[in-house]
């Protein structure tokens, strides 16, 4: 191997005294940062194959493994970053676009983490979710701003038909991951959850594995750019329908999925031949303007005979508020947003980290806009990317989203440590990968368990919050920003967000 | 106007009676009975919604109007007479009272809408327009009601002066609710004290609504605009809304804002579930959340309404003809001893009075509802 100019990213310590050479880093460790001899029965390490995803630290019976990240080797310069060297230096080495998974890594400001929320005290007695119902259910789709009432021979009856709705318990999705950036067992185990826990998992647009079939009440079906796997039986088995026009972690472009990923069940279920690459590409190439999209939806809608809602997801842009506004005025009954730190299995670098608006002001734009334009009951709005604990569901549902796609924290769930290497297809956790020998690392069973108990987890902890705002029903959250003040913002992103700043009351 | 408007929070006594057969009740009675809850007020709010006091211009809208000062009130006048005929514009007669200090100047007008002004949007709406305009544009100006035959009595003070203040034991009418209030913010605005108005509906609440930020936004959804300072004003808007822009029986528009919780109506039978579940989904945005007792008047009667949990005190009680509602039993017991039948409504059950008397002028409307209801709730409801 040629001589690179950067030293590794982690560092491998093993304590020899506790190593019992047993090799089960060795064997764990798909990209062989571990190397066993047998003449000398001792292990050594390759650091420059380590991508700190920690599988062999965490496995190591005796504990003697320790993943460090190497010390800073470059002189400090706050303008040429130890990063921004060793991306020159690959670039340079390669002349390749650089890859990378999961979401945007950098530094960018967490509006989630400069809002806080509010509490009853003394007028307002808080409610104990524990003796008081509280209420969490959520319905997406259109919905009409009235309900209209007509005379029967009985009496009097609803004249308003609703559409189709998505009734979700609790109001959390897994988003989209398509199979094929993951693993059959770790789509099970979405499936499998939502399932349990009331809620709906995303196929991604890597089509539906007929295993999966049973699993159809709890399933939205995508519509990407690559069509892969869209038939009569998919559009029909599935709950809901979403065209993905955006991806939050690569706006603006399409897909790959290497052809090494395209196994026997993957090419069956995209309806493409073994081992040929998935190319999605950027522009769905019959959606060139807002009215091919009208087309679009509606073909699924003719399609499916207006039985289940239609969503549409963008990726948060700068002009995402007119752009949802344009989405909802053709038809969609559900728009997915999808912000700056959305995941992906894989994107180039520079676009992940470039490209994008953070969700919270995103969630924003879009909820008061469309209320400006009288159209927010037409749409439910689901906003995702990078959500990382139930406080930031709460706020961005405070915010004006109607549910939260979650992704990168139910694989986080599932066992990811974010190595953010997904697009090697050599996941150590079994989870984004199709190698047989890795994926068996997954258990679904396991990993559906956890995958509720983060459900149930999250939910707990919403209930609590919501009575602490003497709240007993999710819809009195809903886009009820009087909860939020802002911390450390200017008055423009306070304006923005609609919300007061901290120590502003009523 | 700033994006924000204030929420106020207030602790407070409520107390309504109503004469079934459309009687009249002085409004000594009442003042009495709000009297007895002083220690649910602390002076900074009180004030009355009166019925049937205006008989002979039961035709005309009844505006009682807050002035800071000359100006606004000439600014008011000029835009009434530009879009109204003004029968009459008087004072509010008034008596001083030691306790009430610094009011406003009080003006009432009887007015009707101009024909050509109205431009096909409906005459309740055209007047919901006025009161609006007058109370975002012209500073120093505030509606306190709009309705026919009735008016919103109130001020800064408790409430038994601001009835002596306003000479009420001179009116009669067949409904009558009063407020004192116990603000948590010491703003001593006029305006800002109960009951809230627009058109014949009056609001008076004890309480804290933790979902007005959502309440609000929805309601300028249909043009509404919350300018009152006050959570209250989302409540009269709300009934508005669903009772005479979207026809709701008085009785669903509870069930709207105060609406069953999904286990209750996952235990309905399949029609009504089906009817209830649609009515959250579409309205899910006017749930009203938080503590609250209410008590909403209008021309026709009456409802009583808690919370879903029921986290403020709300009481009811008859006797013969009469009708109370009150925060407190005490309160009830001052003017009617033994009442024939005193009951605690449960948490999210409306208490709903309608007058037996004929005055219900939009029949057709009246008897869809009754069939609504009939059909919803059952005869023996109530």
């Amino acid at each position: 191997m040629a001589l690179t100019l950067y030293p590794p990213e982690f560092q491998i310590e093993r304590d020899k005294e506790r190593c019992i050479a047993c090799q089960v880093c060795v064997r764990q460790c798909a990209n062989d940062g571990h190397i066993y001899d047998p003449d000398d029965d001792s292990i050594s390490s390759d650091e420059s194959r380590c991508i700190g995803c920690h599988r062999c630290a965490t496995l190591c019976p005796t504990g003697a493994i320790t993943i460090r990240e190497t010390p800073m080797h470059f002189r400090t310069n706050a303008n040429w970053s130890a990063r921004a060297l060793k991306d020159i230096y690959k670039q340079a080495e390669t002349g390749g676009v650089l890859l990378t998974g999961m979401g945007c890594d950098r530094p960018y400001p967490s509006y989630f983490d400069r809002i806080l929320l509010n509490a009853s005290q003394v007028t307002n007695p808080s409610i104990d979710p524990l003796r008081e119902p509280m209420e969490l259910r959520t319905y997406l789709g259109n919905k009409p701003d009235r309900v209209a009432f007509a005379p029967t021979a009985e009496g009097v009856d609803l004249a308003t038909a609703l559409g189709p709705q998505l009734v979700l318990e609790t109001p959390i999705l897994f988003s989209a991951m398509s199979y094929g950036s993951i693993s059959y067992n770790a789509c099970w185990a979405l499936a499998r959850a939502a399932k349990a826990a009331g809620t709906f998992y995303n196929t991604g647009e890597g089509g539906l594995h007929r295993n999966f079939y049973e699993y159809g009440k709890n399933t939205i079906a995508q519509v990407a750019s690559g069509r892969f796997g869209v038939h009569a039986d998919y559009l029909d088995v599935a709950a809901a329908l979403e065209i993905k026009i955006g991806q939050g972690a690569k706006p603006g472009i399409g897909g790959h999925l290497p052809g090494e990923k395209v196994s026997e069940q993957i090419s069956q279920t995209r309806m493409i031949p073994v081992g040929t690459d998935a190319l999605s590409p950027a522009p769905h190439h019959d959606i060139y303007s807002i009215e091919d999209l009208r087309q679009l939806i509606f073909a699924l809608k003719e399609a499916t005979r207006y039985s289940k809602p239609v969503g549409v997801k963008i990726a948060a842009v700068h002009n995402v508020a007119p752009i949802a506004s344009g989405v909802v005025r053709a038809g969609a009954d559900m728009v997915a947003i999808d912000g700056l730190r959305g995941g992906t299995g894989a994107a180039p670098t520079i676009i992940r980290d470039n490209v994008g608006i953070p969700i919270e002001l995103a969630i924003a734009a879009v909820d008061s806009r469309l209320r400006e334009e009288g159209i927010r009951h037409r749409a439910s709005v689901i906003a995702a990317g990078g959500f990382r604990n139930s406080a930031d569901v709460i706020k961005a549902i405070a915010l004006g989203a109607d549910a939260v796609y979650i992704a990168t924290g139910a694989l986080v769930a599932m066992g990811c440590h974010l190595c953010q290497k997904c697009y090697t297809g050599k996941c150590n956790w079994g989870i984004a990968t199709q190698d047989p020998y890795l994926t068996k690392r997954l258990n679904p069973n396991i990993a559906t368990r956890r995958l509720i108990n983060l459900l149930r987890g999250w939910s707990l902890e919403i209930k609590e919050m919501l009575g602490g705002m003497g709240i007993n029903a999710i819809e009195s959250l809903r886009g009820n920003r009087e909860h939020l003040r802002g911390v450390g913002m200017m008055e423009r992103e306070l304006k923005i967000l609609g919300i007061k700043s901290a120590g502003e009351a009523w | 106007m700033s994006q924000f408007y204030e929420k106020d929070i207030s602790g407070c006594g409520i107390i309504a009676i109503m004469n079934e057969r459309g009687l009249d009740i002085s409004g000594e009675l009442v003042m009495s009975a709000i009297a007895s809850m002083r220690e649910r007020a602390n002076g900074l709010g009180g004030g009355f919604a009166a019925y049937g006091i205006y008989p002979g211009y039961r035709d005309y809208y009844a505006f009682h109007i807050m002035f800071d000062n000359l100006q606004a009130k000439d600014e008011t006048e000029a835009l009434l007479k530009t879009r109204c005929f003004l029968e009459i514009g008087e004072p509010i007669p008034t008596r001083p009272n030691r306790n009430i200090t610094n009011p406003p100047l009080l003006w009432r007008y009887f007015l009707k809408p101009k024909e050509e002004c109205i431009n096909g949007i409906g005459e309740e709406d055209f007047i919901v327009g006025v009161v609006m305009d007058i109370n975002t544009m012209i500073g120093g100006a505030f509606v306190a009601s709009s309705g026919k035959n009735m008016g919103v009595f109130k001020g800064v003070g408790y409430p038994e002066d601001i009835g002596d203040f306003f000479r009420l034991d001179e009116y009669e009418g067949y409904i009558w609710t009063a407020h004192g209030r116990f603000p948590t913010n010491s703003q001593g605005w006029w305006g800002g004290a109960h009951p809230f108005s627009l058109l014949d509906w009056t609001v008076i609440h004890n309480g804290e609504i933790s979902s007005y930020g959502i309440n609000k936004r929805y309601l300028e959804h249909f043009g509404y605009r919350c300018t009152l300072f006050t959570d209250t004003e989302v409540m009269a808007y709300l009934f508005d809304l669903l009772i005479r822009k979207h026809g709701l029986p008085l009785e669903l528009a509870a069930k709207v804002i105060s609406a069953p919780f999904w286990d209750e109506i996952g235990r309905m039978e399949e029609k009504q579930r089906l009817f209830f579940t649609v009515l959250r989904i579409v309205y899910g945005s006017a749930l009203v959340n938080g503590p609250f007792a209410v008590v909403v008047g209008h021309t026709h009667g009456m409802i009583g309404l808690n919370d879903r949990i029921k986290l403020r005190p709300l009481i009811a009680a008859r006797d013969g003809d009469m009708l109370f509602i009150a925060s407190e039993d005490s309160a009830i017991r001052e003017i009617c001893p033994h009442p024939q039948k005193v009951w605690m409504p449960r948490a999210g059950e409306p208490v709903v009075c309608t007058l037996k008397s004929s005055i219900q002028e939009d029949s057709s409307l009246w008897e869809r509802n009754r069939l609504l209801r009939q059909q919803w709730f059952g005869e023996s409801y109530q």
